[in-house]
């Protein structure tokens, strides 16, 4: 913001030097009194010695203009104004070059410069010029201008631009002395709806130190007073749905998190502390998909998600299916040393990817389609790759009801998840259900690896921020109930979201913790119960 | 509650029993809701006291003198008498024998204990009191807690309180208040500061800040009965959200970077070769005792209930049983013998920070416990030592196997040695003797 706003004096200043070349006969030679101004401390001095500096528009107060553009003029303490050239400083009056003295400091008048070229601008005759000029006035609304905007107000045809100008000019216009003009200047302003106007309104409501209303007339007060409170309004809504997206942001990543973790912890009654490293697998997945990709074919490197999904899927389900085959089957029925093994095997998964990739994060990068954001409001811009997995998310919902609900396997494991002996002396073969089930719970994970792939740090530390988070939505939606997942991650994501603006997040993580432990008190079983007899042995 | 299973108690249940529990019941929701475990002890005595309903049962004579009622084998000895024998040795050799080594030899002596090894070791025994500690609720009372890094820091942090007043004016900044509070630019010591430049205050400190934490989420937790995986994970909710809470400075113990610099204790220069030697040789005594102590609640007839509530907790509430005041106790003590290990820890190592409360520690206890086999008491001492002598090895000689060997551990000791060094020892002997 600062770089361009330089940039675009700089080119102003240029433009300027032509424009007053032409009108320059009337002006007369500089003195030193016309500029010791800069020098001082008093910022309206400074600007008469700039407006006459404009008004003279010879080639010297076009040299101290333009270098007053540039930030390169400086000040002795004796009040001498210097312009700066590498090591040495002229004076612009003799043209004698010297060193620079110790005391030279430097004078920053940029936004000075600025507003006087923009309000030279505003009786251009074309119109882009003027609306540019207003623009940038509006940024940085500057009262000493105020007599300026006036005339070019007065002048102004085009009913947009004058609009416009009107709003600028109220801007300036709040210290008036005359109380209607303020009163008027305060409704245009406050009818502006921007937040940053309550920086200009704030004033006028305050007191003085001594207990007397900075604004003497009460109707003016009441005017801001009003003002301030709708522009207040307006923040805390942007502000509530700003925090609504974040918690359901966080709550879509928290779901993908706990969605398998839910599958398996239903299923075998086994927290997998080693589910967070599947999302770890997802992500590395999507990582050397993307290396690939962008090696075989770049071109097509806007479109690697696509394939980096199925296959973050398959590799995660693939080291699941190892998990289980290799370690889980033989500890059944001892569900803590499960919980040990299975932490180790976090363990050894993370040293192993560690000594693979290096312990140090890998870059992931977003597709073009997915970086930047979409501005709702003023002070709200949703990036695209939050929205894009929110509705992953969703569809990754849809994909595990559909599996757990409509297809034999589904139903399967749902059985198993009832009653496992019920469902073993029915025939199903409760091993081999156990092993699919945790492919796919596992699989989900590596989708989930995939999704937060586009949204944080890649690393080997990855999963273990999730694990906890993850487990506490199972435990408040309710183990082996998809809605009760949904509703927990959810719900969880809100909660700490909606805390954290007050407490902050460390404050909301605790506090998240107590609610829960507090939760189930009331229900143990978590919002969503599973029914049947075997649920709480 | 399945409405199947208490029927199916019942009905295996002499006709004169249910009184019997109905009255024991009774007594300890009396008791239970107080959250006294003394107390409820207290009640079910009085339900096997004569004239109470139970007397009617058979019971063998030994049983009866034994102070067991209910047809129990009797209570077993508090250790055999090889045991004794060998604890005696290893009292006599560790209490003439280090301050002889630390002290008396010279430098260059063999035999010279250094205090790198005194720290270590030290370190070590706290470590196996952890463990002991976490085998108490874990090995018999079924729960395992992966929080109890928490409860250890906690004792650390006491302790430290009192370490850090103890400084004085020998700060960095020479001021009253610790250093970090002065570099917090705060004026004043917070009021849970306040009394703890006494030592008597801190010990009090180090006992009651895990027991009350403690007895608090047991109370809570255990209510609801939660249990299995699910208390597991919520005790490591517990140990990291008190990690990040303390990792703030606000909280007002020292942020990130902890308590250190210690100076002295109880007016000792705390590095001095002497001071080294008492908190070593202290720390010994208190592992003797809570071991002894832990052994005198295992084989009493609490021991018996709490075992039973890790073996069928459903069972035991159909017999009559409130667990929650059982379990509260078990846990509260095993908190507090943890909160005493850490407040042992921090003078002998010099530093205590949050990294203590971080769940990977906790784990890691866990499976101290697991290596020398849960539920033997013994075993989880062994297993404390083994583990973090493995540890401190390997982090020094070939740090980057050190993790790799850690999750071998976890793997395998489930798998392969599922009672730890000490089953396995048990095992290899029983062989021995089926051969003989």
């Amino acid at each position: 913001m600062n770089i361009l706003h330089f940039f675009r004096i700089r080119m102003l200043v240029v433009l300027l030097s032509s424009t007053l070349a032409l009108v320059s006969p009337l002006a007369h030679a500089l003195s030193t009194a016309d500029i010791a101004p800069l020098a001082g401390d008093d910022f309206d001095a400074k600007a008469a010695a700039i407006d006459h500096l404009i008004a003279t528009g010879d080639e010297l107060s076009l040299t101290i203009l333009k270098a007053l553009g540039d930030d390169s003029v400086v000040a002795t303490a004796a009040g001498q104004v210097l312009l700066q050239q590498g090591d040495n400083v002229q004076d612009p009056l003799t043209g004698k070059s010297f060193p620079a003295p110790a005391d030279a400091q430097p004078i920053t008048l940029r936004s000075k410069v600025a507003g006087a070229i923009n309000v030279l601008q505003l009786s251009s005759s074309d119109r882009a010029t003027r609306a540019a000029a207003i623009s940038a006035l509006l940024n940085s609304p500057d009262p000493s201008l105020k007599t300026r905007i006036d005339a070019a107000r007065s002048k102004e045809t085009d009913p947009l631009l004058k609009k416009r100008l009107d709003t600028l000019w109220a801007m300036t216009a709040l210290r008036d002395p005359d109380p209607n003009t303020r009163l008027e200047a305060v409704k245009l302003v406050a009818a502006r709806g921007e937040l940053e106007m309550r920086e200009l309104l704030r004033p006028l409501v305050a007191k003085k130190p001594d207990g007397s209303y900075n604004e003497s007339d009460p109707a003016v007060r009441a005017v801001a007073q009003q003002g301030l409170s709708r522009l207040d309004s307006i923040q805390t809504r942007n502000e509530l749905i700003g925090n609504i997206f974040a918690g359901l942001s966080l709550g879509s990543v928290l779901l993908l998190a706990a969605l398998g973790l839910a599958i398996t912890y239903g299923l075998i009654g086994v927290i997998n502390m080693a589910h967070g490293e599947f999302l770890m697998v997802g992500a590395y997945a999507t990582y050397v998909v993307q290396n690939w990709v962008q090696k075989m074919a770049p071109g097509w490197f806007d479109w690697y998600p696509l394939l980096a999904v199925p296959v973050a899927f398959v590799v995660a389900a693939l080291a699941g299916i190892l998990l289980e085959r290799l370690v889980l089957r033989h500890l059944y029925g001892r569900p803590l040393e499960t919980l040990l093994t299975t932490f180790g095997v976090s363990l050894l998964m993370m040293q192993a990817t560690r000594t693979i990739f290096g312990a140090q994060n890998v870059q992931v990068s977003n597709p073009s389609w997915m970086s930047g954001g979409v501005t709702v409001m003023q002070n709200l811009t949703l990036p695209y790759n939050r929205i894009t997995i929110l509705a992953f998310s969703m569809f990754v919902v849809a994909i595990a009801w559909v599996v757990l609900n409509k297809t034999r396997l589904g139903l399967f494991v749902r059985a198993v998840t009832q009653n496992r002996r019920m469902a073993a002396c029915v025939g199903i073969k409760t091993g081999q259900i156990d092993s699919y089930a945790f492919a796919f719970g596992a699989g989900i994970a590596g989708l989930g690896g995939c999704a937060l792939s586009q949204i944080g740090n890649v690393g080997p530390d990855l999963g273990q921020s999730y694990i906890i988070d993850s487990f506490m939505a199972v435990v408040l939606g309710g183990v082996g109930q998809l809605a009760g997942t949904v509703i927990g991650s959810f719900g969880l994501g809100l909660i700490s979201k909606g805390i954290e603006p007050f407490w902050g997040a460390v404050l909301a993580k605790i506090a998240v913790l107590v609610l829960i432990v507090l939760f189930i008190q009331k229900r143990p079983q978590g919002i969503f119960a599973l029914k049947g007899r075997s649920a709480e042995v | 509650m399945t409405g199947t299973n208490p029927k199916a108690h019942l009905a295996e249940t002499p006709v004169e029993k249910p009184s019997a529990e109905l009255a024991a019941e009774t007594d300890l929701q009396i008791g239970g809701s107080g959250g006294d475990a003394g107390g409820t002890l207290l009640d079910v005595d009085s339900a096997n006291m004569p004239g109470s309903p139970t007397e009617g049962m058979v019971s063998t004579p030994e049983a009866r003198t034994a102070g067991f009622a209910l047809g129990l084998p009797a209570r077993p000895a508090l250790l055999s008498g090889r045991a004794w024998l060998a604890l005696l040795v290893l009292c006599v050799v560790v209490g003439i024998g280090v301050p002889v080594c630390a002290l008396v030899l010279p430098d260059t002596n063999p035999l010279h204990l250094s205090a790198y090894a005194m720290t270590l070791v030290g370190k070590l025994m706290c470590y196996a009191l952890a463990a002991l500690a976490l085998d108490l609720v874990w090995g018999y009372c079924g729960v395992l807690s992966l929080g109890h890094g928490l409860f250890f820091a906690l004792g650390g942090y006491a302790m430290g309180m009192y370490l850090m007043r103890e400084i004085g004016h020998e700060g960095k900044y020479q001021s009253d208040l610790p250093d970090f509070m002065v570099f917090l630019d705060w004026h004043s010591l917070p009021w849970y500061w306040r009394g703890t430049e006494h030592l008597a205050y801190a010990l009090l400190l180090v006992v009651l800040a895990p027991a009350v934490v403690a007895w608090v989420f047991g109370f809570f937790t255990f209510r609801s009965r939660v249990k299995g995986v699910y208390l597991s994970i919520i005790t490591q909710a517990m140990t990291f959200a008190a990690m990040l809470l303390f990792f703030r400075n606000e909280t007002g113990f020292g942020g990130n970077n902890g308590f250190t610099d210690f100076k002295r204790i109880a007016g000792f220069p705390i590095t001095h070769p002497g001071t080294r030697t008492v908190l070593f040789l202290l720390t010994f005594a208190v592992l003797v005792v809570s071991f002894l102590g832990a052994r005198a609640i295992v084989t009493s007839k609490l021991g018996r209930v709490v075992t039973a509530i890790r073996d069928g907790e459903t069972r035991l509430m159909f017999l009559g049983f409130s667990p929650l005041s059982y379990k509260l106790f078990i846990w509260t003590l095993s908190a507090v013998l943890c909160g005493i290990a850490g407040a042992l820890y921090v003078p002998q190592v010099g530093i205590i920070n949050p990294g203590e409360m971080a769940p990977v520690n906790s784990i890691e206890m866990a499976i101290w416990v697991a290596v020398g086999g849960r539920g033997t008491l013994i075993g989880p001492i062994i297993g404390a030592i083994a583990v973090n002598g493995a540890k401190s090895f390997l982090t020094a000689n070939f740090a980057e196997y050190w993790l790799f060997f850690l999750g071998a551990i976890f793997l395998l000791v489930p798998l392969l040695m599922p009672q730890g060094i000490v089953g396995l020892i048990a095992t290899v002997f029983s062989r021995k003797e089926k051969r003989e």
